[in-house]
């Protein structure tokens, strides 16, 4: 039991009449990457918001790395990394710049924020880069950078939002092989995507179909048990059996 | 503490790297000063004049003259006709007409009374009573001539003598009155519009969800906002005064440190206020629009334009939570009187209220859990 990073329990958010997010409960385990799919408007945004500590949730028990989202969401926050499809760097300044103002409000000291610098613009190769601003670089880098930015404090988790939309499938594969990187240095991946191939590189993907969670499982059980080849067929056969 | 050096370094960065902000500062108080300056002015310099002399003689032509000879006045045409000279005034080729009917030599002479008639256009009260006081006193000059010269009588001595003396403003300068204000108005317009806009556009591209999700706290995060524009502001006025002392001369008698004592409470209200509708808007064009509509209520009640005196008493008491009219107020009378703390209390404690009323509306309105 010890091994779960995130609980969710009886998780429901409404807005007005509208239930975004409808009993949901899952698990998340320490050092995986967890897929969390669903079509447009399904409530993977609002789950990720509320896991975050960005919205408070109607009702539920839900603990992120150890604390209650809704009452110690500072801690929380100190623990996790997030990036959403909305890009996050600030445009206008440098990369260098972006690296140290994320190091320091996380509390990083200058010379951790420094070497973390150095190590991510060495492993992206853009050391020659770290003096230019981000708003001339091209999306991917921008998306790998985010990427970096948002790990660089060692969170316990990482949520990421939509990271790949928009980006081409070479960058995606690099991004991916980031997240693999990340996942085994210790880190906790909650990922969203609309990708389905992405959905095969996840450990344990749940999908979600109007406010509910209505698979969650291993890619190969989930294949196995509706009884088709791909995660694209396994999610369309779910959508479809809900119309 | 730490936290918020590092956001103070990121929001000096973004907005010296902005490239419309240097002009913004620089630019723009230079202009407001020069172009305010000199068009907002209640001095009527140039009326112009059209005169109808139906009488045609030494005493009427001496009186044109006199007209004529005013630096108030341009006389735009003669004639004879007032109907000529009422058209001149609907085509507003004219601003006053001074009608001579005929016998007014003739009045004058034969020790009765003559009449003159003055009709000015009054579709601006003030200025209108501005016109016709200046007509008046050039005709009662004129009547006093008439009497001592004309008549060789001894002007009668009056029971009572007027003297007067202007205080704080003897040579009732304009620049002197009008500047304070607008200096008031640059330090305003600069916090305020910047303050609205600058988180405003965090939340138009994204970055707000990232830095929500970080461990700033929400007091870091307003502070390390505000802290730059405070400065900015503070810097503005230093300039315009400068500026001021400069290209007007404005005289100075009272206490810098204690303008920008107050100035330091000021800004953090409009900066307050901009933060609050920050935290109402979604986008920088509402933000805008929304700041935009209280600068406009807060500049025309303020006294900066129209004495606040003469406004309606509903008006006087909305004018009680108008940062601009208090400042406006101190501005006035420190630089123009030498006003020291205990005059001005009443509106630096009013401003202190203002700016922690303001401030805290717009904390709570803030939240990180959206």
């Amino acid at each position: 039991m010890e091994d779960y990073i995130i609980r969710v329990e009886n998780l429901t958010k409404k807005f007005g009449s509208f239930t975004a997010n409808d009993n949901l409960s899952f698990f998340v385990r320490k050092g995986e990457v967890f897929g969390f799919l669903g079509a447009n408007g399904a409530g993977k945004t609002t789950a990720i918001r509320i896991l975050c500590g960005l919205l408070k949730p109607t009702s539920g028990n839900i603990e992120v790395a150890g604390y209650d989202v809704s009452r110690q969401s500072n801690k929380v926050k100190k623990n996790i990394g997030y990036m959403s499809q909305k890009f996050s760097l600030y445009e206008d300044m440098t990369i260098k710049e972006n690296f140290r103002f994320y190091g320091g409000i996380y509390g990083m000291s200058g010379k951790a924020i420094r070497e973390k610098t150095e190590h991510y613009l060495h492993k992206l190769g853009l050391e020659k880069e770290k003096n230019t601003v981000i708003s001339s670089l091209p999306l991917g880098w921008k998306q790998k950078l985010a990427f970096s930015v948002a790990i660089m404090h060692d969170p316990r988790i990482i949520f990421l939002d939509e990271p790949t939309g928009g980006v081409d499938p070479i960058t995606r594969r690099q991004f991916w092989e980031m997240i693999y990187e990340a996942a085994a240095s210790g880190i906790t991946v909650f990922v969203t995507t609309h990708y389905m191939d992405e959905a095969e590189y996840c450990q344990r993907v749940s999908i979600m179909v109007d406010g509910r969670i209505e698979a969650l499982n291993t890619p190969e059980k989930l294949k196995e048990q509706f009884r088709v080849d791909s995660m694209e067929d396994v999610f369309i056969k779910l959508a479809r059996g809900q119309q | 503490m730490r936290t918020i050096l590092f956001i103070l370094q990121k929001e000096f960065i973004q907005i010296f790297r902005n490239k419309t902000m240097l002009p913004i500062i620089f630019v723009v108080p230079l202009v407001q000063l020069m172009v305010l300056s000199y068009t907002a002015t209640f001095e009527i310099k140039n009326v112009n004049l059209f005169i109808v002399d139906q009488d045609n003689s030494p005493a009427s032509r001496n009186l044109a003259s006199k007209f004529k000879g005013s630096p108030f006045y341009t006389v735009v045409d003669f004639s004879v006709s007032y109907i000529v000279a009422e058209e001149a005034l609907i085509n507003n080729k004219t601003d006053q007409i001074l009608q001579i009917p005929p016998g007014f030599e003739k009045g004058i002479i034969s020790h009765k009374e003559s009449n003159l008639q003055v009709t000015t256009n009054a579709i601006n009260g003030s200025a209108a009573s501005l016109m016709s006081a200046y007509a008046l006193s050039i005709i009662k000059d004129y009547n006093s001539n008439i009497i001592v010269e004309q008549l060789g009588l001894r002007h009668p001595p009056d029971p009572i003598r007027i003297s007067s003396a202007f205080w704080y403003n003897p040579e009732l300068n304009y620049f002197t009155y009008m500047v304070p204000g607008i200096l008031v108005l640059l330090v305003t317009i600069i916090s305020a519009f910047l303050s609205a806009m600058n988180i405003v556009r965090e939340k138009e591209i994204g970055t707000i969800e990232q830095i929500n999700v970080t461990p700033i706290r929400k007091y870091q995060f307003i502070v390390g906002k505000l802290i730059p524009f405070w400065f900015i502001a503070l810097f503005e006025l230093a300039f315009g005064l400068i500026l001021a002392k400069l290209m007007f001369d404005i005289p100075m008698l009272g206490s810098l440190g204690l303008i920008f004592f107050v100035a330091g409470v000021y800004i953090l209200v409009t900066l307050g206020l901009g933060l609050l509708i920050s935290t109402l808007t979604n986008t920088q064009q509402q933000s805008m629009f929304l700041t935009y509509f209280f600068m406009i209520i807060f500049i025309l009640m303020s006294g900066l334009f129209t004495p606040v005196q003469s406004m309606p008493e509903w008006a006087q008491w909305l004018n009680k939570l108008n940062p601009i009219a208090y400042f406006i107020d101190v501005m006035r009378m420190v630089l123009l009187k030498g006003s020291v703390f205990s005059d001005i209390s009443k509106q630096f404690f009013s401003l202190l209220g203002l700016a922690v009323l303001l401030n805290m509306l717009a904390v709570w309105r803030y939240r990180k859990v959206a």
